[in-house]
């Protein structure tokens, strides 16, 4: 392990500022119809912030309907098996929807229903912030229209078949490679047509302010659950976080209430995809660099021209050709690593995982654990890791078996 | 004074409605690109806009969508859009606009794109998803190279905002007359008066109306509410139906030309 973080003293915690900067990452780069309406979302918010009523509503759905707080789980044969630090496994995968994309999409459909909009539209990838959003949709009697890629379509079928069960619309997207990117395209194209009656439910800590600050503090009840579970467990903190990083949502969730912790180290794992070249992966600290796409300012897929490049990644939610603000911010202050797991890696998790523990990671979830199987074996039997396990791999089974060549029983 | 202040200027002592034609730059080609600005000049836009196609239009509808892919296609970059304009300005002073999102000339580095636009002959700059929240010194580097910072005002744009907006604009404002993507529409937006009112309450500059005009008639009701009207999609749309036909720029011309007689009844055309 490299030595703990040694500046956090001097590291001004105060992100992001009142125009949405992560130093100079994040801020507001949108077209001017969207300008005012993000703003009277960010009032609203910060409105909601503080209003107990709010507050309560959201506790009672996360407790009553999403099912936090989520266990925090000791992987013994996990650990065992890897022969160095003690393994807990945060488990996102056990709430309603299967993803972590829920605690998200509950906290800003309360916020919809406050500002009076009837109507909700989000992008997916995976098709996991799809589905909760549907879900929550459905819950409060909202009409809800799902951008998602063609190809994800394809690759993610369930999740198409269950956000039309829930009632929503799903439109596939059939520009450029048709995959993530496209759908927070079209998602955007249909925000600011229907800006007065709609709410965009963004799924990631990405875009414009406010969503990467609104994304990150509905997400970070999962880093504030683990920080209270291991301290009971262990009476210590962990030594090292490990989570996928796509938009980056689980992975700020996690890691944002240990950031001031100096010895908590921290690991964000990209999409490797078929390796570090050109349009074969979305590792955007590996091959990206400074733009500003979609609403925000940070590393992104590019060429020399400044075009968007193809990203390729086995995981629908990680295929993804730009990273939220602050995991760039954290980046630059060295505060959080970052690594890739390929997919051969990742397959290889998804498999070990399911075999070790009984426990089937979606896809992207699995980079974590890959990254976990190649850290663990280093570090003694009395360190301890967290791994947020932010999705179940339902959704992925028919991918993997085909990948895998599995055959059905005759 | 530029190109686009002069034209401006010449249109409002002749009490004529100024027309904007925005195409895609390098769609189906550059050259096309430069025959085009020569044949529009001539058929009586006042100012063309040209779109630098960039692979994530998000404020964009279908056809200009299409329009930025063929661009990017036909190999068009911005420093190849820039050799185009230095193109059309051995033969044409038509006033010429970039319609641009901010992740191309980030890239480019903003300062220096600023600093070869000038020296091409490029007269403004509208880049949509560069708000002057964010924009830093834009506005005064763009002045400082004799360019006009052109910004948009939306329907959502409130009064106390417009004001904010419009101190850093010069040569035009574009409002965007409703809330949607580029695109045609088949009825122009009603409250079209009140805005352009609240606009003129802010600011002296022309407003240039856009987003949805496709035909003569259409045109003419539009221009009664401001200084000029923006046509794109319409424009945008011809040429992906002809394409590389020979036709292609005569077809456009010609329709640019109704829509400049629709607008200008004091015209000596």
């Amino acid at each position: 392990m490299e030595s703990p973080v040694n500046h956090l003293n001097t590291l001004d915690w105060n992100q992001p500022d009142a125009q949405g900067h992560f130093g100079p990452f994040g801020g507001r780069y949108v077209p001017e119809t969207l300008m005012h309406p993000l703003k009277e979302l960010e009032d609203e918010y910060f409105r909601a912030q503080t209003d107990p009523a709010f507050q309560d509503e959201l506790s009672y759905y996360l407790k009553e309907f999403v099912g936090r707080p989520t266990p925090l789980y000791f992987a013994e044969r996990l650990t065992r098996e890897l022969g160095g630090a003690k393994i807990y496994l945060k488990r996102e995968d056990l709430l309603h929807t299967g993803a972590h994309k829920i605690n998200n999409s509950m906290g800003q459909i309360l916020l919809a229903k406050r500002m009076g909009k009837r109507r909700i539209i989000a992008e997916t990838g995976a098709g996991q912030h799809g589905v909760a959003t549907a879900t929550v949709a459905a819950m409060f009697g909202m009409e809800c229209v799902i951008y998602m890629g063609e190809v994800d379509c394809q690759r993610q079928a369930l999740n198409v078949f269950r956000m039309k069960m829930l009632g929503a619309e799903v439109r596939p997207v059939t520009a450029g490679q048709r995959t993530l990117k496209e759908a927070v395209n079209e998602a955007m194209r249909d925000w600011v047509t229907h800006v007065r009656d709609t709410h965009y439910i963004l799924g990631t800590a990405y875009g414009a302010h406010p969503y990467p600050l609104m994304v990150r503090n509905f997400q970070r009840v999962i880093g504030d659950e683990a920080r209270a579970q291991i301290l009971e467990k262990e009476s210590k903190l962990p030594d090292l976080l490990v989570a996928c990083v796509g938009g980056g949502s689980n992975s700020i969730g996690l890691f944002y209430p240990f950031l001031k912790d100096p010895s908590v180290r921290m690991l964000g794992v990209e999409a490797g995809g078929e390796g570090i070249e050109p349009e074969r992966h979305a590792a955007r600290f590996q091959g990206g660099s400074l733009g500003v796409l979609q609403g925000t300012r940070s590393y992104i897929l590019q060429d020399d021209h400044g075009q968007i490049q193809l990203t390729h990644s086995v995981s629908a939610g990680l295929d993804y050709a730009a990273v939220g603000p602050e995991h760039a911010w954290l980046k630059d202050q060295g505060r959080v690593d970052y690594g890739y797991a390929t997919d051969e890696k990742a397959l290889e998790a998804f498999m070990g995982l399911a075999r070790l523990e009984g426990i089937i990671p979606a896809l992207e979830s699995s980079h974590a654990v890959a990254a976990v199987m190649e850290k663990a074996p280093s570090m003694s039997s009395d360190q301890i890791i967290i791994v947020n396990l932010s999705g179940r791999g339902d959704k992925d089974v028919q991918q993997v078996a085909t990948r895998l060549n599995m055959q059905m029983p005759h | 004074m530029n190109r686009v202040e002069q034209r401006f200027a010449q249109l409002k002592e002749q009490g004529n409605k100024g027309l904007v034609v925005y195409i895609g730059a390098g769609d189906p080609d550059l050259e096309a690109t430069r025959s085009l600005a020569l044949e529009l000049d001539k058929a009586g836009a006042d100012v063309l806009e040209l779109g630098i196609p960039f692979s994530d239009p998000l404020a964009d509808g279908l056809v200009n969508q299409l329009a930025a892919q063929r661009g990017i296609d036909s190999g068009t970059t911005p420093g190849k859009v820039l050799d185009t304009v230095r193109e059309i300005r051995k033969d044409s002073q038509i006033p010429i606009v970039f319609f641009v999102y901010y992740n191309l000339l980030h890239r480019y580095g903003l300062k220096a794109f600023i600093q070869d636009s000038a020296q091409a002959g490029v007269d403004g700059i509208l880049i949509l998803d560069l708000p002057p929240e964010e924009s830093g010194d834009y506005s005064q580097t763009m002045q400082a190279h004799g360019l006009c910072p052109i910004f948009l005002i939306a329907p959502t744009t409130p009064s106390e905002r417009m004001a904010s907006i419009l101190k850093h604009g010069r040569g035009f404002v574009y409002y965007v007359s409703r809330e949607g993507v580029t695109g045609m529409q088949s009825q122009v937006s009603s409250n079209l008066d009140s805005m352009t009112q609240m606009i003129r309450d802010h600011t002296s500059l022309p407003i240039a109306i856009g987003f949805g005009i496709s035909n003569p008639e259409q045109a003419r009701q539009v221009a009664e509410a401001g200084d000029a009207i923006v046509v794109g999609s319409a424009v945008v749309n011809q040429i992906a139906q002809l394409g590389k036909d020979p036709s292609m720029v005569s077809t456009v011309a010609s329709f640019v030309q109704s829509l400049s007689q629709a607008i200008k009844p004091t015209s000596s055309q």
